[in-house]
Order: C-alpha cells, then sequence, then structure tokens
C-alpha cells in the first residue's frame, strides 16, 4: 500500500531527477556539471565494466564463436578436413524433416503443455501460500519450494526409476488404472514418454512460477479488491476484473522466464530415454551433433537455430505481449 | 578465533608446524615430481584393478616412472567422447590410455595415437588370440596394445535345454534358441537398448553370415557402402525383429541393457541369453548375498555364441580394453615400457581373477587357477578366436548411431524394409545430407 507521504516523496525525487536530467542538457557545455558527468561516466564504468567484460568474455564471444564455426564443415577427429561450406549446415538442419523438425515439433509440444499447466497450477500454489492456511503458512511455503530446489538431473533419475518397467513402482500401484499394467514400458512410445517428461518438468518448475505470481499477487492493492468486494462483486469477478488484470506483468514475465526454460529442456529427455521413442528435442540434438559426433559445424549451426528461437520468443513476448521485465521496480515508478 | 585469542603462544606454536608441514610436503613433492616422471593413465571404471597394475607396474619400474591412474566415465561412448575432446586439444596429459576397440580408427585416423614402436608390437602381441588382435588395428597396422578381450557366449537353463531335448555340445542356431523360447513359454535374454549394444549384436549376426556391415571400412565418409539390404543384412533383421514382435525378450525390452538382460535370465522365465562374462561372476555374488536362489547358478551353462545358419560358425562380438599413447605425450618412450608391464600374460590373469575380465593373450589362459572361478574360460578363450570386430572405420560412431535409431524399438524391425532404410540413413548421414 502507498501512503501519501510516501508518495510525495517520490514525487519529488523523481522531479528533482528529470530537473538534473534537463539541467545536464542545458548545460551540456559548463564546467562544473560536465566534470560531475564525466567522473560519474568515470565511475559507472568502474562499477560496471568488469561484470561487462566478463559478461562479453563468457557470452559475446561463444555466441560470436559458434556463428563463425557454424559456417564450417568441421569435424573435430578430422582437423585437417575443415572447409568453408557458408550456409549449406543450415540448409542441411532445415531442409531435415525427420530429425530437426521432428524435434523442433517436441520442443515446441513440450514448451505449450508445461508453460500452460504450470501456469494453472503455480497460480493456485500462489493463492494458497498468499491467502489460506495462514498458520502453517512458512510450513506450506517451503513445501511447495521443495521440487524447485533439486537438482534437475536428480529428479529425471527419480522419475525415471518411478516408472521404469524393470525397478519402478508406478505399474504395480496404479494397476488399477485403466492403460496401465506391469507391462506397460512407459520409456518405449512417445505418448507415455513424452506425458512422463513432461509431468517430472512440470512437478520440478510450478513452483517457480507459483513464486512469480505470488509476488505479483502481493502486488495487488487489498483496497481494489475490498472496493470491488463493497460494490458486490463475486468471486470470479474479483478475479477476472480486478486481481489478474493488476498482475498482467507478473504473469507475462513468469510466462516468458518459463518459456525460454521450457524450450531449453534437455536434462529429463536425455536421462529418460535419451531421445528414443520420438522424444528427442532441440537442445538434446545439438548436443549429440556436436558432443556426441563431434561436428562442431553441424551442431553449431544446431546451436544457432536453437539460440535465434529463443531470441523470437522474447522478441515475440516483448513486442507483441508487451512484458516489462522490469515491472516492480523504480524505473515503472515514472509511469 | 576466541582460541587464538586467548592463547598466542599456542597458536604461533600450531603455526609454525603448519609451516614446516607444509615445507616438508612441498619439498617432498618437488623432488618427486623432478626425479621420477608421471604417466597419467586414463582408465575406464572397473573394479579397481587397473589402478593395482598401476601401482605394480610403478613398484617394478623401480623409480623409472609412476604411474597415476585417472577415471573415465562409466560408459563406452563418453568416454570416446572426453578422450576425443582431450586429443583434439594436443592434450599432452594422455601419456596411456584405455581405449574401447570399435573407437580406435576414428582416434588413429587423424594421428591423434603415437605409433607403436616396432619391438614393443612384436612384444606384446606375441600370442594375443585373433580376434582381440584384429580390433587393434587400423590401415594394417598396430596403433594400439591389445590388453584384455571380451566376448559374449551363449547362456542357457540347463532345466529349459533338458526338457526342449537340446544338445549343448554341439552348435546352436538363433532358430532353435527362438523356437525353445517359443514353445516353453520363456523370455530370452537379449539387448533392446538404444545402445551400443544393439550395434553389437546386429554386427555378430551378420558377421556370422560371413557378411560385414561395411563393404568397404577404410573409404572416405563419402564413398564408404554399407552391406545392410543384403540377403544377411535381412536375415539378421529377420532375426531381431521375430524376437521383438513375438515379445520373446519381454516388455521391458526397449530398456533393456545388459544388466537388465542378466537380471531377466536370473528370473524364472529365463531361458536363454547372449551376454558378456561378467554375468558369471554377477550371478554367483546374487547368489552368495541372496538375491537369487542358490540353485540358479548350478542350472546355467553356457556355450558358443549362436548360430544363424546351421553351418557357418558363428562370430561372436569383441569388446575388451587396448592401450594406446597419446601422440602429444611428452614420456612416450616410458609409456610403452609402462605398458609392456600391464600386458604382461601373469597381469592379464591376475586381471581376470580379480575383476572378471577375459584375457587378450592366449598364455595367460594357462594358469590353472583360472579354472575355479571361470570354467568357461576355455569357451571364452574359444570365442575370442572366432570373434569379429565391429566396422573398423573413423565414422563409427555415425554408422553406430544410426543403426541403433533404426534398429529400435525391435519390435518395430522388419526384414524388408529395416535394412534398406538403415542402408539409405547410414549413407545419407555420411555425405552429411541428413542430420542424425
Amino acid at each position: 500500500m502507498t501512503t501519501a507521504p510516501e508518495t510525495s516523496r517520490r514525487q519529488k525525487r523523481e522531479a528533482a531527477a528529470s530537473h538534473g536530467r534537463t539541467a545536464d542538457r542545458k548545460n551540456g557545455s559548463g564546467k562544473k556539471r560536465t566534470n560531475r558527468a564525466k567522473s560519474e561516466a568515470r565511475l559507472g564504468w568502474l562499477i560496471a565494466g568488469p561484470a561487462f567484460f566478463i559478461m562479453l568474455a563468457v557470452t559475446a564471444y561463444p555466441i560470436a564463436q559458434a556463428i563463425y564455426d557454424s559456417l564450417f564443415s568441421f569435424r573435430l577427429t578430422s582437423p585437417d578436413d575443415r572447409s568453408f561450406v557458408f550456409l549449406q549446415n543450415y540448409m542441411t538442419i532445415l531442409s531435415d524433416t525427420g530429425v530437426f523438425w521432428s524435434a523442433l515439433g517436441v520442443t515446441v509440444l513440450v514448451t505449450v503443455v508445461t508453460v500452460a499447466v504450470e501456469l494453472v497450477l503455480g497460480f493456485g500454489l500462489a493463492l494458497v501460500m498468499h491467502k489460506a492456511l495462514l498458520r502453517i503458512r512458512g510450513a506450506l511455503r517451503t513445501a511447495i519450494l521443495v521440487p524447485y530446489g533439486i537438482i534437475t538431473v536428480v529428479s529425471a533419475f527419480a522419475w525415471y526409476y518411478m516408472f521404469d518397467i524393470n525397478s519402478g513402482f508406478v505399474n504395480s500401484w496404479f494397476g488399477w488404472v485403466p492403460g496401465i499394467d506391469s507391462d506397460l514400458d512407459w520409456f518405449a512410445n512417445f505418448g507415455t514418454a513424452i506425458t512422463v517428461i513432461m509431468a517430472s518438468e512440470i512437478w520440478k518448475t510450478t513452483p517457480f512460477i507459483a513464486l512469480l505470481l505470488l509476488a505479483g499477487l502481493a502486488q495487488v492493492p487489498d483496497e481494489l479488491v475490498e472496493a470491488s468486494k463493497v460494490d458486490g462483486a463475486s468471486w470470479r469477478q474479483q478475479m477476472t476484473r480486478v486481481i489478474l488484470p493488476n498482475m498482467k506483468a507478473a504473469i507475462m514475465v513468469a510466462v516468458l522466464f518459463r518459456a525460454l526454460d521450457a524450450f531449453r529442456i534437455f536434462d529429463n529427455v536425455f536421462i529418460m530415454t535419451n531421445g528414443a521413442a520420438g522424444t528427442e528435442v532441440l537442445s538434446l540434438l545439438a548436443y549429440r551433433t556436436s558432443i556426441g559426433r563431434l561436428e562442431i559445424g553441424l551442431g553449431s549451426a544446431v546451436s544457432v537455430i536453437l539460440f535465434a528461437c529463443v531470441l523470437l520468443i522474447c522478441v515475440i513476448a516483448i513486442k507483441f505481449f508487451k512484458v516489462d521485465l522490469a515491472s516492480g521496480t523504480d524505473a515503472k515508478g515514472g509511469k | 578465533m576466541g582460541q587464538s585469542q586467548g592463547s598466542p603462544r599456542r597458536g604461533r606454536t600450531v603455526r609454525a608446524a603448519g609451516t614446516a608441514l607444509a615445507a616438508a610436503i612441498l619439498l617432498s613433492g618437488c623432488s618427486d615430481s623432478e626425479d621420477v616422471p608421471v604417466l597419467t593413465w586414463y582408465i575406464n571404471p572397473d573394479d579397481g584393478g587397473q589402478a593395482t597394475l598401476a601401482q605394480l607396474c610403478t613398484e617394478e619400474a623401480e623409480g623409472a616412472y609412476t604411474i597415476q591412474t585417472s577415471l573415465l566415465p562409466a560408459d563406452a561412448p563418453s568416454q570416446r567422447e572426453q578422450l576425443a575432446r582431450r586429443l583434439a586439444a594436443n592434450d599432452s596429459s594422455l601419456d596411456i590410455m584405455s581405449l574401447d576397440p570399435p573407437f580406435i580408427p576414428e582416434l588413429a585416423e587423424p594421428g591423434f595415437l603415437a605409433p607403436v614402436p616396432e619391438d614393443v608390437a612384436e612384444r606384446t602381441t606375441e600370442d594375443t588370440l585373433e580376434g582381440a588382435l584384429a580390433g587393434a588395428m587400423w590401415n594394417d597396422e598396430l596403433v594400439t596394445v591389445p590388453f584384455w578381450a571380451n566376448t559374449q557366449l551363449l547362456w542357457y537353463r540347463e532345466s529349459v535345454v533338458e526338457e526342449a531335448g537340446l544338445d549343448m555340445d554341439e552348435p546352436v542356431t538363433w532358430d532353435q534358441v527362438i523356437e525353445t523360447a517359443l514353445e516353453q513359454d520363456k523370455l530370452l535374454g537379449v539387448q533392446g537398448i538404444r545402445a551400443e549394444s544393439m550395434t553389437v549384436w546386429l554386427n555378430a549376426l551378420v558377421e556370422s553370415q560371413g557378411e560385414s556391415i561395411l563393404a568397404n571400412p577404410e573409404a572416405p565418409a563419402a564413398d564408404l557402402q554399407t552391406n545392410l539390404d543384403t540377403e544377411p543384412g535381412s536375415r539378421a533383421a529377420e532375426i531381431i525383429g521375430m524376437i521383438g514382435s513375438e515379445g520373446l525378450a519381454g516388455p521391458g525390452v526397449a530398456s533393456m541393457d545388459e544388466n537388465q538382460s542378466m537380471l531377466l535370465f536370473q528370473r524364472d522365465q529365463g531361458s536363454f541369453m547372449v551376454n558378456w562374462p561378467f554375468v558369471w561372476a554377477a550371478t554367483n555374488a546374487a547368489a552368495e548375498e541372496g538375491a537369487v536362489e542358490s540353485e540358479l547358478v548350478d542350472d546355467i551353462g553356457w556355450a558358443q555364441y549362436p548360430r544363424v545358419d546351421e553351418d557357418t560358425a558363428s562370430a561372436p562380438p569383441l569388446g575388451g580394453i587396448n592401450l594406446a599413447v597419446g601422440a602429444d605425450s611428452e614420456n612416450q618412450e616410458l609409456a610403452f615400457e609402462a605398458i609392456e608391464c600391464i600386458v604382461a600374460p601373469e597381469n592379464q590373469t591376475e586381471y581376470f581373477i580379480t575383476n572378471g575380465n577375459p584375457p587378450s593373450s592366449e598364455a595367460a589362459y594357462e594358469d590353472p587357477a583360472l579354472e575355479d572361478d571361470f570354467p568357461m574360460a576355455d569357451a571364452i578363450r574359444e570365442a575370442l578366436e572366432n570373434a569379429a570386430p565391429r566396422p573398423q572405420t573413423p565414422f563409427y560412431n555415425e554408422i553406430s548411431t544410426a543403426i541403433q535409431q533404426e534398429f529400435t524399438p525391435i519390435s518395430g524391425v522388419n526384414a524388408e524394409q529395416t535394412p534398406t532404410q538403415t542402408d539409405a540413413f547410414i549413407v545419407e548421414v555420411l555425405r552429411g545430407e541428413r542430420l542424425l
């Protein structure tokens, strides 16, 4: 809740800041200001510079190297046969319906289904954490967050052994469910295998979405909800007219982060099926091509395409759905 | 903190002692590394046998060198990945490497492996079993030193063959094995998982008919020709597909590796199994622990790998480990000296007894001590004489992965289509026209 004194302080602060900016511009040639601006800029570089260069070294450089490598036909175990092929690797990949497009399809399927299910479940959990069961709130929040704290590889193994036909208990515990019996090999068919993979993914990352949505719920001003109650709004109307519109930014950020994450799914597939039964995803394809086949050129091209897809998701989210990544911080204060 | 503030004198004593200790460690460390070269041996995981051999040979060297082991990942493809990356990056620490035979050509072709000196080659391969020797070569040259050699046997349940009236002293065919399992409603222990074991199986089936998966294994990628779309290829696919479609390997066949097929074989429905000799030690251990009934061990028999044609001897799979020296190693001479020590026949025998990995040297089988622990040692030696390596080409990984993708799940393998599709797939992948 924003109190009156706080509002006036913020207004003053913003006024001061905007005055400062105008003054900077007006007195661009003024000696005093310039010196100060200069030293501020220098300080800024001193503080952010090292981080900036480290970021360049660990992200920009590998990306550039991958793009460069993707233009070559280059196999690690035949270093002398390296040759420039320009876009040939991309043509090979994009014209391969059996492997690439199928992997892309599976990746999109996993992204869409897991994000949708997680959003619904996560919202429910966020509501529970926010309002219900106040007495055990601390324990409840901890319990909900446990899956998120587990390393993905570990949770993948846990789910694998749970459903594995040789060592798993699911077939015997749920034998009464139609379609499940002791002879069901979950990882032998696409439908069942991808279901287990997605279930594991959902189980593990729903808490993350719930946490982001909880932050969004906390931002909805109580007086708005109370006012709508006084006006006689039903629970449903409160949700659709007051709460959801007010936390749209939080929802979009949650969806964007999870979509980016889900699109890069690797661990669960790698552990459970290693791409068998048609469950190959893009990250696994990139891994198998670069690391398994040691085809650095072709593998880099797959990685670049994966990176382009992730960028595309970002652009769509930010341009078309107007996700404001800085919502909830001071940057929004001026709006 | 409080303690050091409270008793400054004690703190000083501790610091002085610490400094002295550090100095001692540094000095002794320096003198060690200066005098005695350290050879790094990259080993695959085992029951500690390679580490013991490293120690033994270090002692025998009497200060000429020290062998230090460094552990590689558990499965063969991951071992290959790590070694290939290190070799490509000119890592000079690769003094000795434990290599899985199918990946030798890929590492030998670009010159990543130091050539084996002629005298070493002569001494270490004097009595090497034929199959194991074939796996150590590339382009008709010995590029690695055979250490231990592995092969598969046909394991069977005495009770099952008795009921079927099979004479196991005579060669058995896959048809007989399948028929017996069908008649008695039993399951077969085969490896249906999408992994290296699939290529091992297919290769053995094709080689057992006197054919090879590759027509010209030494050709460059674009010219390699595959032989699967032939009579032997479709016969191999027929056997695999039959076992798959009849459900003869049980419902869990898609995730059945060597270990899972052993567990299946140990159960009541077990009848026959093709598998490596580790199953003998593992089943005995399980019986001792009480995990399986103790009578089970007495019910297990072994024979040579099943034939495809009645009249053609089978060509069992070849595995094992060969030793190689990295081309960038700074201690190549010493490394080959150490390898000679490691692969000495008596060490191979000891390694077999303690770790269950069969020797590649014929002389190593002559130790009478083997009879107690490995009564099938003679059968293994015979199988190693006939064993056929998997396709020896620098592009083995591509070929194997393509086979694994096309031949799993085995219930979908079809004698008409699968070999043709696999042939086309491999050729397109090798020409860089398709992804894998």
